[in-house]
């Protein structure tokens, strides 16, 4: 009985997907906002044991230092979060100490600056989003906390396709490193206004950040080329790590989990089965 | 209490009489999820989305006291809170992500059994209002959902907020007094915020109460089943525990095999990217789109254009946009009028062979419908999702009503046992 009822539900949800299709191919490209899809690179944090590559995240986390912190905050990160990509303590407190931070008020009721700890955030290049904007032609740079999260649909999620997005998700990381290496001319007919750059992997193809990296623009204290290439990189494993902290965690407790449920499962199947045995 | 269990080793223990004597809570579990309560032997596996259903409802009662313990409900402070939960609370991107999906698993776990209903005809006499309890916790769940997604300040929380309030005020008269009221002002802010919080705590008690009721009602005559006829007799029934509590277990194992696969390998497959940037009142997202659970419901609203033919009848009396309302809310509350509109007398699909097709077509028109609302209303998507509108309420205010009278069912078994053991099924004479 129940053999046919799932044949059914299968070719009922075979027509679905073949409507979809059909009707996708007569949608118009959506109004100017259609970028480029960006490439999947090969990142180490990928799949279910991925891990962040501390090397890179490093090295990424001296790129946002030299060259993306002018304009962009990344509030949400503590000097002392650097510890998950291989800095020890010392380092970080060295990092730390290398910017001020306003404190107080003191018992004289005043506010003095000191150096910061491990415990403060990242420094902010401006003091608050006017001030941000008003440096920006009006726009304030977005807060790179998140911004693998916020700018790609699922996070690292390692399923990519969706009902809202069957031509798959692209992973955050992949649209930064396109993004950062996606600046060029603009194709014939493209009106690209003043204090705008093209870049075929933004929405609408006008970013308002001019090309950020160019060869050499940091130096590796690792001694790695500093291509515009291996920047990009670099850093886009940096901001993954920083838009998702948790998932080497994650990964890892998702493994044990899953094991201990299919254990605690089969033996469920078992117990079912057995006491299943004698009815008719 | 079956006789059995009152000899049960448990039941003679002496802390246990002593109990049972003055609160016979004993007998009142056995008798509810026990071996004093029997279940019809041919139960399939579509019959374990009920209780994976109650099993989503705990998990999200006890992640979200959780986090509400470290959440903010500030304009100010909401996303940062979040994302401190996520970053700084010991094991607090564990408990948020079970949060997050657990509502999607929930909303997963009800439509299924909800579709199940729907095939068996589990709406039909004695057990209208056990079905009609079950709309009532669809419609508390969806509030519930969409305040609860409100909550973190992302941008589409923000956006969504602002839109889904902003129907109400297609209310003749009074809709800009509610949508005052929805937003305790005159702009989604701070206010809004708080009551969605309050009421987001306390919805999900309501839905516990109405379960409860729900089971209730279906403790009086017991499940539906299958084959959609009668328990005739004990030789129909197995008892409830051990065969069934074993058989919910194992459902509850496969269950959150799948949930934690996406807890901690697809965590954010259901969101989306934008409410990870902080809600700004300034920038409007490119396409505003509501969790997938409200797609099909969207898709619904959505459909009311003013060149739209199911509103040309009622253009004289009303907008569009109060049309499209009023067909979205009453897509949910229609469902719930199913035990009359449904004329057949015959319970499940399998001896209905016409209504079985048209039971299909109905859930791919809800997934049509899904799909619809996924994407921007413009090219094709407009006219599908028209025409799958059209054909929802046509389901069910015409197809249910004609379909019991001029299709012949076939012939039922003699009884359940008898279906089990291969009783023969021919058309009736």
């Amino acid at each position: 009985m129940m053999k046919p009822t799932i044949k059914t539900a299968f070719a009922a949800l075979v027509t679905a997907v073949a409507v979809s299709a059909a009707a996708l191919g007569t949608t118009p490209a959506q109004a100017a906002g259609a970028a480029a899809k960006p490439a999947a690179q090969d990142w180490s944090f990928k799949g279910l044991f991925g891990t962040f590559d501390r090397a890179a995240a490093q090295r990424g986390y001296k790129v946002y230092k030299d060259v993306c912190a002018s304009c962009h905050s990344m509030n949400l990160i503590k000097f002392r979060n650097l510890q998950d990509i291989g800095y020890s303590e010392a380092q970080t407190k060295a990092l730390a100490a290398e910017y001020e931070i306003q404190d107080g008020p003191n018992d004289d009721g005043d506010m003095f600056t000191r150096k910061r700890t491990p415990s403060d955030p990242l420094p902010a290049p401006f003091a608050n989003a006017k001030a941000a904007a008003a440096a920006n032609n009006g726009k304030a740079p977005p807060d790179l906390s998140l911004i693998t999260k916020a700018r790609a649909q699922g996070g690292d999620s390692v399923i990519k396709v969706s009902m809202k997005h069957p031509d798959g998700f692209t992973l955050g990381a992949d649209y930064v490193y396109a993004l950062l290496t996606g600046y060029g001319e603009p194709p014939a007919g493209v009106e690209v206004p003043d204090g705008g750059s093209y870049n075929k992997y933004f929405p609408g193809g006008v970013i308002a950040m001019a090309n950020p990296l160019v060869e050499d623009a940091v130096e590796y204290s690792d001694g790695t080329k500093a291509t515009v290439e291996q920047m990009a990189r670099d850093v886009s494993v940096f901001l993954a790590w920083a838009a998702e902290p948790e998932l080497e965690d994650r990964k890892r407790l998702g493994i044990k989990v899953m094991l201990f449920l299919l254990v605690l499962t089969g033996m469920l199947f078992a117990l079912k089965r057995k006491i299943w045995s004698d009815v008719h | 209490m079956s006789e059995q269990n009152t000899e049960s080793k448990f039941m003679q223990n002496g802390v246990v009489k002593w109990v049972e004597h003055r609160m016979p809570i004993f007998s009142f579990i056995d008798h509810s999820v026990g071996s004093g309560y029997p279940a019809p032997k041919n139960l399939s596996y579509w019959w374990n989305f009920g209780s994976l259903a109650g099993l989503a409802l705990i998990i999200m009662i006890v992640s979200g006291i959780v986090l509400a313990m470290h959440y903010t409900p500030h304009t100010t402070l909401a996303f940062d809170s979040v994302e401190r939960i996520m970053r700084d609370v010991n094991g607090g991107w564990l408990i948020r992500y079970l949060h997050m999906n657990g509502a999607s698993f929930f909303f997963i776990a009800v439509y299924i059994h909800i579709f199940r209903g729907l095939y068996f005809g589990s709406y039909k006499y004695p057990r209208e209002l056990l079905w009609i309890i079950g709309v009532l916790i669809l419609l508390a769940m969806m509030a519930t959902a969409f305040m609860g997604y409100v909550l973190p300040w992302g941008q589409m929380s923000y956006w969504g907020a602002t839109v889904i309030t902003n129907l109400f005020s297609a209310v003749p008269w009074v809709g800009d007094a509610i949508v005052t009221l929805l937003w305790g002002g005159f702009v989604v802010d701070n206010p809004t915020l708080n009551r969605f919080f309050s009421l987001h705590y306390l919805l999900p008690f309501v839905i516990l109460g109405l379960v409860i009721m729900h089971i209730w009602a279906l403790h009086q005559f017991g499940s539906n089943n299958p084959s959609g006829i009668d328990v005739k007799g004990p030789q129909d029934t197995i008892p409830f525990h051990p065969y069934f509590t074993i058989k919910d277990l194992f459902g509850m194992g496969v269950f959150l095999l799948i949930f934690c696969f996406f807890v901690f390998f697809a965590p954010n497959y259901f969101g989306e990217a934008d409410n990870y940037i902080p809600a700004d009142p300034l920038a409007t997202p490119p396409h505003i789109v509501p969790e997938w659970y409200f797609l099909p419901s969207y898709a619904i609203l959505r459909a009311f254009t003013n060149e739209f033919i199911l509103y040309w009848p009622v253009s004289w009396l009303m907008t569009a946009k109060l049309a499209g309302v009023i067909a979205m809310f009453g897509s949910i509350i229609l469902l719930a009028l199913i035990p009359w509109l449904d004329t057949s007398k015959v319970r499940s699909a399998r001896f209905r062979p016409i209504y079985k097709w048209f039971f299909w077509i109905f859930v791919l028109d809800w997934i049509v419908l899904g799909m619809v609302g996924a994407h921007p209303p413009e090219g094709a998507w407009v006219l599908i999702g028209q025409i799958s509108t059209i054909y929802y309420f046509a389901h069910l205010l015409v197809v249910l009503p004609i379909l019991g009278i001029i299709e012949r069912p076939l012939a039922l078994p003699e009884s359940i046992s008898a279906s089990v053991t291969g009783g023969e099924t021919k058309p009736a004479e």
